[in-house]
C-alpha cells in the first residue's frame, strides 16, 4: 500500500503489528499465537465498525484512493483476449479513455472505460482520467463498431470529469458528450455500465448511458465535485465534506434515487485491498445481467432505455 | 513513495477543486436590465435611451452588444402575435435533497421571472407554421436544468413528435442544477435520448444559443439541433472560462468560447443577430420542410 487515508490508519497500523508478530512467531517464538489471534479479531471488528459508518466524504476519498483499481486492472482480471483500439479517426488518441474488445466466457464484449494513471508519468499521460472530446469520440466509435457485429458493451466509469481546457473546447467537448449520450441511448446492443470509482458529472455520463448501471459500494457519482459545490455554496472548497453530504453521491444514495440498478459490495477495506475479489464480483454481476439482457430484442432494449431515462427526475404538478 | 503519492494526490485534489469550480460568467454580465430612462451598455459603455434600446430588441445600436432578455421577449420576437399556448406550466421543482437555500432560491426566481422553473414551453405559430417552442430564462437560478426543465423539454420533444411539428428551443443556461444532485445530471440523458425519437420521425429541431449556454445544457439538447444558431457574443461551451483558466494556468485567447470563436471552430452553424432571428428560423424551417 502506497497511500493510507486517515480513517484507514488504525487498521493499517494493527495489520502491520500482526505482520510483525507473525514474523517473530515464525522465528521461533510460539507464545505469540494468542496475541496474533486477538489482534486479528480486533482488526476485523475495527474494520467493520469503520466501514459500516463511513461518511459520504470518506467514501469520496475511497473512490479517489490512489491504489484503487482502474479500468485496465479490471479488464485483465475479468476478461481474456483483450485488444485495445486507438484514436477517434478525427484528431487524436486520448489515453484518458480505453476502448477495445475482449472475451468473457467465450463471448466477445465491446469494452470502453476511463483510465487513470498509476505512476506520476502515467497520471500525466492519462491526464488524471479526464478525457478530451477525442476520448469520447473514440469510445463511441468502438461501441458502434462492436454493435455492427452485435457485440454488447461493458463501460467502466471512473473520471473526475471531462477536461476543461482550450483544446477540449475548440474541439467540442460539450458536443462530444451530447452526441455520445444521444447515440448510446439507441445503440442496438445491451449496455452494462459499471461505476468503479469517480462518476464525475457529464464526463462520466458521456460513456454512462446503459440498460443496467452497476456501482461499486464505495464509488461516487455526482453532478458536481464536492469541492466545486462547496466553493459555490460556502465560497470555500474546504467545506467539501459538507457538500458531499448535501449532494447525496454515494452508491446507496443513487440506488434510492433510482439512478443505478445494483450495488456491488467491495471487499473489507475497499476495492484496493483485494482486486481479485472485487473483479470476481463485478464479473458475476455482469454475467447475471447480460444473461437477461441478451434475450431482449434490440428494439425493445432501445425503447426501454429511452423510457428509463425519461422517467428520471422528481417534480410536482400543481 | 508514500510522500510522493501524497503530493500527487494533493495536486490532484487541488486541480479537481479548480476543475469543477462554478461555471461562472463575468460579473458585468450579471447586471439585470435596469429600470429608468437611460441604460448604459455593458459592453461599450454608451448611454442609451431605453425606448430606443427596447425598439432595437435590446441590442446596442453602437456596438451591437446583445443584452440578456427574458423568455417573454423571445416568445414575442419569434412567434406570430397571440399564437402561444403554454404547456406544462404547472410543473414545479421539489427540494428532495433538502439542499441549502434551495427553496429560497426557487421562491426568489419565481418572483423574478413569473415562471415555476427555468423554462417555458408550449405551442405557437411562426409565419403561420405550427411549432413547439421552449425558451429558457437565465434569471431562474442561472437557467439551470433540474428535473422540471428536463421533463418539460422531454414533453415538448414528445409533442413535436406526435404532432409532427418542428421544435425550437431558445437556450440560456449555466448547466445542470446542483441543488437536485445526480437527478439533474440525468436530465441530460432524458432529453438527449428523447431527441432520437424526433429524428426518427424526421421532425426538425432548431437550437438557438443565447448568452450563456454552457455545461450540462450545452452537453445535451442545446448542441443537438438540426440547426444550431447562436446570438452574437454569447458564451458557449462545456466548462466556464474561469475554470479553464485556473486549471491550465494560461491566459485564454481573446474571444475564447464566444459565438464567433465557436463558429470559427466549426461547432455551430451560424451567428444570427437578434433582429434577424425570426426570419432565419422561418427560412430554415422552409428548407427542412421543403415548403
Ligand atoms: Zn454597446
Amino acid at each position: 500500500m502506497a497511500f493510507v487515508l486517515d480513517f484507514e490508519k488504525p487498521i493499517v497500523e494493527l495489520e502491520k503489528k500482526i505482520e510483525e508478530l507473525k514474523a517473530a512467531a515464525e522465528a521461533g517464538n510460539i507464545e505469540l499465537e494468542d496475541e496474533i489471534k486477538r489482534l486479528t479479531q480486533k482488526v476485523e471488528k475495527l474494520r467493520k465498525e469503520i466501514y459500516q459508518n463511513l461518511t459520504r466524504w470518506q467514501r469520496v476519498q475511497l473512490a479517489r484512493h490512489p491504489d484503487r483499481p482502474y479500468t485496465l486492472d479490471y479488464i485483465s482480471q475479468i476478461f481474456t483476449d483483450w485488444v485495445e483500439f486507438h484514436g477517434d479517426r478525427l484528431f487524436a488518441d486520448d489515453p484518458a479513455v480505453v476502448a477495445g474488445f475482449a472475451k468473457l466466457d467465450g463471448e466477445t464484449f465491446t469494452i470502453v472505460g476511463h483510465q487513470k494513471g498509476r505512476t506520476t508519468k502515467e497520471k500525466l499521460e492519462r491526464n488524471f482520467g479526464m478525457p478530451h472530446p477525442e476520448g469520447y469520440r473514440k469510445a463511441m466509435r468502438i461501441m458502434k463498431l462492436g454493435a455492427k457485429f452485435g457485440r454488447p458493451v461493458i463501460s467502466f466509469v471512473d473520471t473526475p470529469g471531462a477536461f476543461p481546457g482550450i483544446g477540449a473546447e475548440e474541439r467540442g467537448q460539450a458536443l462530444a458528450i451530447a452526441e455520445n449520450i444521444r447515440d448510446m441511448a439507441v445503440l442496438p446492443v445491451p449496455i452494462i455500465v459499471v461505476v468503479t470509482g469517480e462518476g464525475g458529472s457529464g464526463g462520466a455520463l458521456a460513456i454512462g448511458v446503459g440498460d443496467v448501471v452497476l456501482m461499486l459500494e464505495h464509488a461516487i457519482y455526482s453532478v458536481i465535485s464536492p469541492e466545486g459545490c462547496a466553493s459555490i455554496l460556502w465560497r470555500d472548497a474546504k467545506y467539501a465534506p459538507d457538500a458531499a453530504e448535501a449532494l447525496k453521491l454515494t452508491a446507496p444514495d443513487l440506488l434510492e434515487l433510482g439512478v443505478i440498478d445494483e450495488i456491488i459490495p467491495e471487499p473489507p477495506g475497499g476495492a484496493h485491498r483485494d482486486l481479485k475479489l472485487t473483479a470476481e464480483r463485478i464479473k458475476k454481476a455482469i454475467k447475471k445481467h447480460y444473461s437477461r439482457l441478451k434475450k431482449v430484442s434490440p428494439d425493445k432494449l432501445i425503447r426501454k432505455r429511452i423510457e428509463k431515462y425519461g422517467k428520471m427526475g422528481i417534480y410536482k404538478e400543481e | 513513495m508514500v510522500l510522493d503519492a501524497g503530493r500527487i494526490f494533493c495536486y490532484y485534489l487541488f486541480m479537481r477543486w479548480f476543475v469543477r469550480k462554478e461555471k461562472g460568467i463575468k460579473s458585468k454580465e450579471k447586471k439585470p436590465i435596469p429600470d429608468g430612462v437611460w441604460v448604459k451598455c455593458d459592453s461599450c459603455g454608451e448611454i442609451l435611451y431605453r425606448k430606443e434600446l427596447e425598439k432595437n430588441l435590446w441590442v446596442c445600436p453602437r456596438c451591437s452588444y446583445h443584452f440578456r432578455i427574458s423568455h417573454k421577449k423571445y416568445l414575442e420576437m419569434l412567434l406570430d402575435e397571440g399564437t402561444f399556448k403554454e404547456k406544462d406550466g404547472n410543473l414545479a421543482p421539489v427540494d428532495f435533497l433538502k439542499f441549502k437555500d434551495y427553496p429560497k432560491k426557487i421562491e426568489k426566481s419565481m418572483k423574478n421571472t413569473g415562471l415555476k422553473d427555468a423554462i417555458i414551453c408550449g405551442e405557437g405559430k411562426i409565419e403561420g407554421m405550427d411549432v413547439e417552442i421552449c425558451v429558457m430564462d437565465f434569471k431562474f437560478i442561472g437557467g439551470s436544468m433540474g428535473s422540471v426543465v428536463g421533463e418539460k423539454v422531454k414533453r415538448a420533444i414528445y409533442r413535436a413528435k406526435e404532432r409532427k411539428v418542428p421544435l425550437i428551443i431558445v437556450n440560456a443556461s449555466g448547466g445542470a442544477r446542483m441543488q437536485e444532485g445526480i437527478l439533474s445530471l440525468m436530465q441530460m440523458a432524458k432529453t438527449a435520448s428523447a431527441l432520437n425519437l424526433l429524428a426518427e420521425e424526421k421532425v426538425p429541431y432548431i437550437s438557438i444559443l443565447t448568452n450563456p449556454t454552457t455545461a450540462g445544457v450545452m452537453a445535451s439538447y442545446a448542441s443537438l439541433g438540426d440547426a444550431v444558431i447562436a446570438e452574437p457574443g454569447a458564451l458557449l461551451g462545456f466548462a466556464g472560462p474561469r475554470v479553464i483558466q485556473q486549471t491550465i494556468k494560461q491566459e485564454l485567447p481573446p474571444g475564447f468560447q464566444r459565438s464567433e470563436f465557436m463558429l470559427k471552430h466549426g461547432m455551430i452553424d451560424m451567428i444570427v443577430e437578434r433582429k434577424n432571428l425570426k426570419k432565419t428560423v422561418v427560412t430554415l424551417l422552409r428548407h427542412f420542410l421543403n415548403k
